[in-house]
């Protein structure tokens, strides 16, 4: 493995003992990772490394520089300190800060294993390159040697138009088969009315016209004729993956579409850890904290450690904190499979005091937690688990910005309200869905998308800069369409000022220039 | 360090960024309360990309703590969590550290400015390490590997050691060429800036916050010009004093106007502490242009004519409208000068926006 010789730093003699100890307790647990190789760091070094998202060797752009910038300004301003770094691979890389205390370093190595057991057996990150310390190395030396082919400019301007594209991808589509490209159609060079209209199949022929009646025949027709329509269509089905359609579609030179692929292929590298955040966390505090609790933790050091716990698991009333909301709710899985408050004894039964007191002495809290972090993603999780219960023990609510006194002010605590509002922040991992719905619109090359819109507008000023991006990889007019203030809305781009139009008589409504 | 490359190619992203909104910066006063020793906080619309996004038209979210429906929350304090608290979503502005040098740089590149040309005279001077010509021995970390190449091929070449189909070369040590230095005093420039202004009853707020800006910017252009740079501040009604920088800005006085008094006190000052052979020395007066009598401006021309403008780089007026200025100043001032000296600029404020404008007058000579 090629790494980058600064960071070869070893552990000391004492931490190498921690670090084989309490991988063998991990393990007698059951977690199961890559092997894990662990790197000492200073600030900047680890300021650097996170700037790069985990990987050193990456391309080099400047928003890395922003992101370092800003990140050592914190540390230094003593606002904010990373403690670790893990980077999904085979191996593992951990990144340790060296001016972590002991006791601090023991916690993070704990922590650090069950990130890892969560990479490699979690389904949401089974699509992912577990070489991607060397794909991003090779992404590196493949957009460096554009650059100097090319030119910066030429190289930067293009990436950064792809970068603001980068969120159009479909989070989905690892897992899912959207495109039926497997089953060969023999009937589809023929016209529609020359097609084979199916039937169902019919054993006796006096059956038929009850079986396969006219009714039905014409539908079958009119399902073919349908079809017809859609195959002409381009894409056939609206396409969610973006980024694919352009790598496909857009006219670019070979050096763009790599560009434009290897944007592609690092976003939907890095999905999953937006997919799963809340269960990532909560699954390496939950097991950082047993480690420490029953194996680890020295008297002497008790207290330091319980002030960094409560610093890792501190709430703040705007925005939840995903290593506590994750870790309580991973334990409160625990307890319920443990003490059997699952089945649908348990669903049907009304009474409080009884579903408080339920024990039925399952024991199955273990196995049962095993099971979420294999199976689910931050939206089925919460979706599957949070319940009213937790809502309550949790001390849960909704909070609302008050605009006549510009305050946050709690609003309810209502549990299905809450449950709404939390899944509909991490629909779709919190970005916008957008399609594709036509590559050839108006029949001049132009480019309608679609935003589905399921009740949250779009930063209008925002989507008009994406939008000039986009044309910029597209270089044909490109038509959005969404809903603002529940008005159907087309935004709209040919290369200079964008604007947003009425759907249905295309007129102006508001031009960039214009804004707020 | 790698990193370095990405930084510095942010940073010069945000130098273009600060350009576009120079003006902005320039005319609001935005920078003023940003000072730090050497840098200044610049706050920046957000420089990451754009994508599609959600709006907020509605903010709202779910919360974890106690309290009953209806109360205030807490303004979210970071989170000392592991990892980056939070994501890094909701920054609609940035703030990046520039050093005054840099904003001087931008605001010469943006106005035009021509370098300042100081009088070339010495005050003091530095060591200064300057490489001047090529050795044959020296240290091998300043070794010349071009002319030390060139030596070994002229000497392979001539005694026929060069391999047209091998071209290797092996410098011995009589090829061997170094880089050799030579310590040299340099002077260094040195100068004040006088800013002198009037602080009479017909002076608002406003008019003092158009010098505050005015000041401020001048002054980071000059320290870009000059290494050891002074400043001194002197107000006046009738009478004229020095002050320090605070009292300079702050000061509201009341009472007539005798601008000859400031002019008087900046004679006095430059003959006590500026030989004028030694300092690069720039006279800045701001006044709303009332003067008390016509014979008081005929003693300002006097003691110009004599003895600040011999003694100056340059001299600069600016005017700054008032409700109750007349104004009479500059035009006596343009009236008695014109253009017949470039030390005299004069210039017309009338507000915040203009001050671009007159700090490419003033600095627009390159005196």
């Amino acid at each position: 493995m090629a790494m980058d010789p600064r960071l070869t730093s070893d552990l000391t003699d004492e931490l190498k003992e921690i670090v084989v100890d309490i991988e063998s307790y991990t393990k007698a647990y059951g977690l199961d990772f890559f092997p894990v190789i662990f790197e000492m760091v200073d600030y900047r070094q680890m300021s650097e490394i996170a700037s790069y998202g985990g990987f050193p060797t990456r391309y080099p752009h400047w928003r890395f520089g922003m992101e370092y910038e800003q990140m050592s300004k914190s540390y230094e301003y003593g606002l904010s300190l990373i403690y670790e770094m893990v980077i999904n691979n085979d191996p593992c890389y951990a990144y340790l800060l060296k001016s972590n205390s002991l006791v601090d370093q023991k916690t993070v190595i704990a922590h650090v294993f069950a990130h890892c057991d969560f990479f490699k057996n979690n389904r949401w990150f089974g699509h992912t390159n577990r070489k991607m310390l060397d794909e991003m190395a090779n992404h590196g030396s493949r957009i460096r040697s554009y650059i100097e082919e090319i030119g910066w400019d030429e190289v930067e301007d293009f990436l950064d138009a792809c970068l603001t594209l980068e969120n159009l991808i479909d989070q989905h589509s690892p897992h899912i088969k959207r495109r039926a490209t497997d089953i060969p159609d023999l009937d589809h060079h023929l016209p529609p009315e020359k097609r084979p209209v199916p039937k169902i199949k019919v054993d006796r022929s006096y059956m038929e016209k009850y079986i396969n009646p006219a009714s039905f025949i014409e539908q079958q027709k009119l399902a073919i004729r349908q079809e017809f329509e859609r195959e002409k269509r381009f894409p056939e089905q609206p396409e969610r993956d973006v980024l694919q359609f352009l790598v496909e579609n857009a006219p670019l030179n070979s050096w763009q579409r790599d560009v434009l692929s290897i944007v592609r292929e690092e976003a939907y590298y890095f999905a999953p850890q937006g997919q799963t955040k809340i269960m990532n966390e909560g699954w390496a505090v939950y097991w950082h904290s047993k480690i420490m609790n029953n194996k680890v933790l020295k008297d002497s050091e008790v207290i330091d450690y319980a002030d960094h716990y409560a610093g890792v698991v501190a709430s703040s009333q705007q925005r939840l904190n995903p290593y506590k909301i994750g870790v309580e709710l991973m334990r409160y899985i625990e307890h319920r499979w443990d003490s059997g408050k699952f089945g649908l004894d348990y669903q049907n039964c009304d009474d409080p005091a009884v579903r408080r007191a339920w024990n039925k002495k399952a024991n199955k809290g273990m196995e049962k937690l095993f099971e979420v972090r294999k199976f689910h993603n931050d939206v089925t999780f919460i979706e599957e688990f949070l319940d009213e219960d937790f809502v309550e023990d949790a001390k849960l609510f909704n909070w609302a910005f008050d605009k006549r006194s510009g305050q946050a002010i709690m609003t309810d605590r209502d549990f299905k309200a809450i449950k709404n509002n939390l899944l509909e922040g991490l629909t779709n991992f919190g970005q916008p869905i957008i399609e594709v719905v036509d590559g050839n619109y108006r029949n001049r090359g132009e480019l309608l998308l679609e935003h589905r819109h399921y009740g949250k507008d779009l930063k209008i000023d925002r989507s008009f800069e994406t939008l000039k991006n986009l044309y910029r990889v597209w270089t044909r007019p490109i038509h959005l369409k969404t809903f603002i203030d529940g008005e159907e809305r087309i935004l709209f781009c040919d290369g200079g000022e964008p604007r947003l139009e009425r759907a249905d008589t295309g007129e102006t409504v508001r031009t960039q220039g214009e804004n707020r | 360090m790698k990193m370095e490359g990405d930084v510095s190619r942010f940073r010069r992203i945000v130098r273009g960024k600060i350009k576009d909104n120079l003006k902005r910066f320039i005319s609001s006063g935005e920078l003023l309360g940003r000072q730090g020793r050497k840098k200044v906080s610049i706050p920046l619309p957000r420089i990451d990309l754009p994508h599609f996004q959600f709006g907020g038209n509605e903010q709202k979210g779910v919360g974890q703590g106690e309290g009953e429906p209806g109360d205030p929350l807490n303004q979210g304090q970071p989170q000392p969590g592991q990892g980056e608290a939070g994501e890094g979503e909701g920054q609609h502005q940035m703030e990046v550290d520039v050093s005054f040098d840099e904003l001087a740089d931008i605001l010469g590149e943006e106005l035009g400015l021509p370098r300042l040309e100081d009088k070339g005279k010495k005050n003091i001077t530095s060591k200064k390490y300057r490489y001047h010509g090529i050795l044959r021995t020296g240290p091998e970390s300043l070794r010349n590997f071009k002319r030390t190449f060139k030596e070994a091929l002229k000497r392979q070449i001539s005694i026929g050691d060069y391999d047209f189909n091998n071209p290797v070369i092996m410098p011995v040590k009589e090829d061997k060429r170094y880089r050799s230095f030579r310590i040299e005093e340099k002077p260094i420039a040195n100068a004040v800036i006088i800013y002198m202004m009037d602080v009479s009853g017909s002076m608002g707020d406003e008019q003092k916050e158009i010098v505050r800006l005015t000041s401020f910017w001048l002054d980071t252009w000059l320290r870009r010009n000059y290494d050891n740079l002074e400043a001194r501040y002197i107000i006046h009604d009738a009478i004229a004093r020095e002050v320090d920088i605070d009292t300079f800005y702050h000061t509201r006085e009341s009472g007539g106007t005798l601008i000859s008094s400031a002019f008087k006190l900046a004679e006095k000052m430059i003959a006590e502490n500026f030989h004028p052979e030694e300092w690069n020395i720039y006279l800045f007066h701001f006044s709303d242009g009332d003067n008390w009598s016509g014979n008081d401006t005929t003693d300002c021309m006097n003691i110009l004519d004599t003895s600040l403008l011999p003694a100056a780089n340059l001299f600069c007026y600016g005017q700054v409208e008032s409700r109750y200025g007349s104004g009479q100043f500059l035009k006596d001032l343009e009236q008695h000068y014109g253009d017949k000296t470039e030390k005299v600029v004069m210039h017309q404020i009338r507000d915040k926006d203009g001050i671009m404008d007159a700090l490419k007058a003033f600095l627009g000579k390159g005196r």
